[in-house]
């Protein structure tokens, strides 16, 4: 991969085979790849290929196959602990996706660490699924959930952060990397830095910021880190959880069961080394594989070149969608955001917008976002947003764009 | 769902309920009420009744809330529909009734947006008479913030 690369979206376009087809006689303007990637044909050949030579249970047999399977499993791992630049593989562990990686951190870490006096402080900007296992466990444990607050431009304003920390025991700050809403881009290091000075550990939530951006979660500091192979070209159903192994060593298990065991007695079972401890029962073998083959690909291309793309589309769409009478758009400045805009228009509800420019072929996101505290404080109950990826085109943007004054012109 | 394209799912009539809501506003001291929420939008519609003497007529019914053109014209089309009707009646009332008022085939996620005011109100109807929700009642309750 060279430095500085452009990417060419149009010919990678090719490698999707999703863009093949139309919808309601137009071409598809995928725009949600927030919520979910589409899926390049390198990967799906990948778990196929794994299914049709290599496929059987891994860990367990001592034949062949399930050595190769087993093989087939550990280097995705790898190439997953490349990809975040963890400093061990057995930090990485398989999972669904990022939200149950963060309810492993919550149960496994919270549920044993928490106790009345202490405070968790998550932002406004959380998904839910950084906000409700906090706000479960913590209050199952008797912990307070404090709130990280949004300044004007929907960026978190670390100015209070002292005054969160007053009266109790601050013992877990727990953010995203990139907004899954705004596409806002968080001050982690600062936050990192801040939590540590408090002795609370970081928990980073990176589902949208691993897809379009480099990330080292060593240069991040963080304690734990989250993400979903889904958003980053992966199958769905494979995420991955990294923490800290001198954290992850002595909590107890997530889940219990087959495989996360070293021994088992009628009195008394004791937990397997890492990574297998949190990783009971068969493991989404072919999706990890899969999730290893996405991220062959994406480094191929170059998160740089990724990161560079979508800027240059967030900017152009909010220049474009400023122009839309009765538009209120919604997040930072183009430069401090990734690939995702958020915006209303008057008066005409996002069910409506996307509805209607489903019918033009173009598909974005309506509603909370799964970020109701954001939406509360936006003072809206649903917004639209559009989201990029490597594959998307600026065309597509004209095509949201003219959509966007056909909605207006139904309601007029 | 089959290509309902524009003219047909925002047809006129649809757009004229979203844009002058029928019995859109608050009751005090409502007789019954109940709030409901969509939680795939977060969109919320309050329902208030007001019976007549016989303790069982809908004398007046209004709502309030805020919603996508389906949501808010299916609810105002209810008003229209559900006024001077006996509660027990409303509260059976089959979803096929207001769906043949809306007029359009709906996607299953717009038909949550379209049946989010008659859940409301049967919830808001049972809880006034006192009777049990209905099984597919049950879940919405729990939702129901009021």
């Amino acid at each position: 991969m060279t430095a500085g690369k452009k990417l060419d979206a149009r010919a990678l376009r090719a490698d999707f085979p999703i863009f093949e087809q139309e919808f309601h006689g137009k071409p598809l303007a995928f725009l949600d790849s927030a919520a979910s990637s589409q899926k390049p044909r390198q990967m799906l050949e990948a778990m196929n290929h794994f299914y049709e030579t290599s496929y059987a249970n891994v860990h367990r047999g001592v034949y062949e196959l399930a050595e190769r399977a087993t093989e087939a499993l550990e280097h995705a791992r790898e190439r997953m602990r490349g990809f975040v630049n963890a400093p061990h593989a057995h930090e990485v562990i398989f999972v669904r996706n990022a939200t149950e990686a963060l309810n492993l951190v919550a149960y496994a870490w919270g549920l044993w660490n928490l106790g009345p006096g202490d405070i968790v402080v998550v932002s406004e900007l959380e998904h839910h699924s950084n906000f409700v296992p906090w706000q479960f466990i913590g209050g199952k444990r008797g912990a307070e959930l404090r709130l990280l607050p949004l300044d004007d431009q929907g960026e978190l304003d670390l100015s209070g952060l002292d005054e969160l920390a007053r009266g109790g025991n601050v013992k877990v700050v727990a953010t995203n990397l990139v907004s899954n809403s705004l596409g806002t881009i968080n001050p982690v290091d600062r936050l990192v830095a801040w939590a540590h000075d408090q002795g609370a550990i970081f928990v980073c939530d990176a589902a949208q910021a691993a897809p379009h951006m480099k990330l080292d979660v060593q240069s991040l500091g963080a304690d734990f880190v989250a993400v979903s192979g889904h958003k980053m070209c992966g199958p769905s159903g494979a995420g991955a959880l990294w923490g800290r192994t001198e954290l992850l060593r002595p909590m107890e298990p997530f889940l219990t069961g087959g495989h996360m065991i070293n021994s088992v007695r009628v009195d008394k079972t004791t937990w397997g080394e890492l990574p297998h401890k949190f990783e009971a029962g068969t493991a989404p073998m072919a999706e990890a594989v899969g999730l290893g083959a996405a991220i062959d690909y994406l480094e191929a291309i170059g998160l740089d070149a990724i990161e560079a793309h979508e800027h240059e589309l967030a900017a152009y769409a909010l220049g474009r969608l400023e122009e839309v009478p009765g538009i209120t758009l919604y997040g930072p400045p183009a430069e401090r955001r990734a690939g995702i805009v958020s915006f209303n228009l008057d008066g005409i509800h996002p069910h409506d917008v996307a509805q209607i420019l489903d019918l033009q072929g173009v598909a974005i996101r309506a509603g909370h976002h799964c970020c109701q505290p954001l939406m509360h404080k936006l003072g809206v109950a649903a917004t639209n947003r559009a989201s990029f990826y490597l594959y998307t085109l600026p065309e597509e943007i004209d095509q949201l764009v003219d959509g966007l004054y056909a909605v207006r012109k139904v309601f007029a | 769902m089959s290509d309902p394209g524009l003219e047909s799912l925002y047809r006129e009539v649809i757009l004229d309920h979203y844009k002058n809501p029928r019995g859109h506003g608050v009751i005090e001291d409502a007789d019954a009420e109940a709030e409901g929420q969509n939680p795939l939008c977060g969109d919320e519609v309050s329902i208030y009744v007001e019976f007549g003497e016989d303790g069982e007529t809908i004398d007046d019914v209004k709502f309030s809330g805020r919603g996508c053109a389906i949501s808010q014209a299916a609810t105002s089309m209810l008003m229209e529909m559900t006024k001077g009707r006996t509660a027990d009646e409303v509260a059976a009332l089959d979803k096929d009734e207001l769906l043949a008022e809306i007029g359009v085939p709906l996607s299953p996620i717009r038909l949550k947006c379209a049946m989010l005011g008659l859940t409301t109100l049967k919830v808001a109807l049972h809880k006034a008479k006192g009777t049990p929700l209905p099984a597919g009642l049950a879940g919405f309750d729990e939702l129901d913030l009021s």
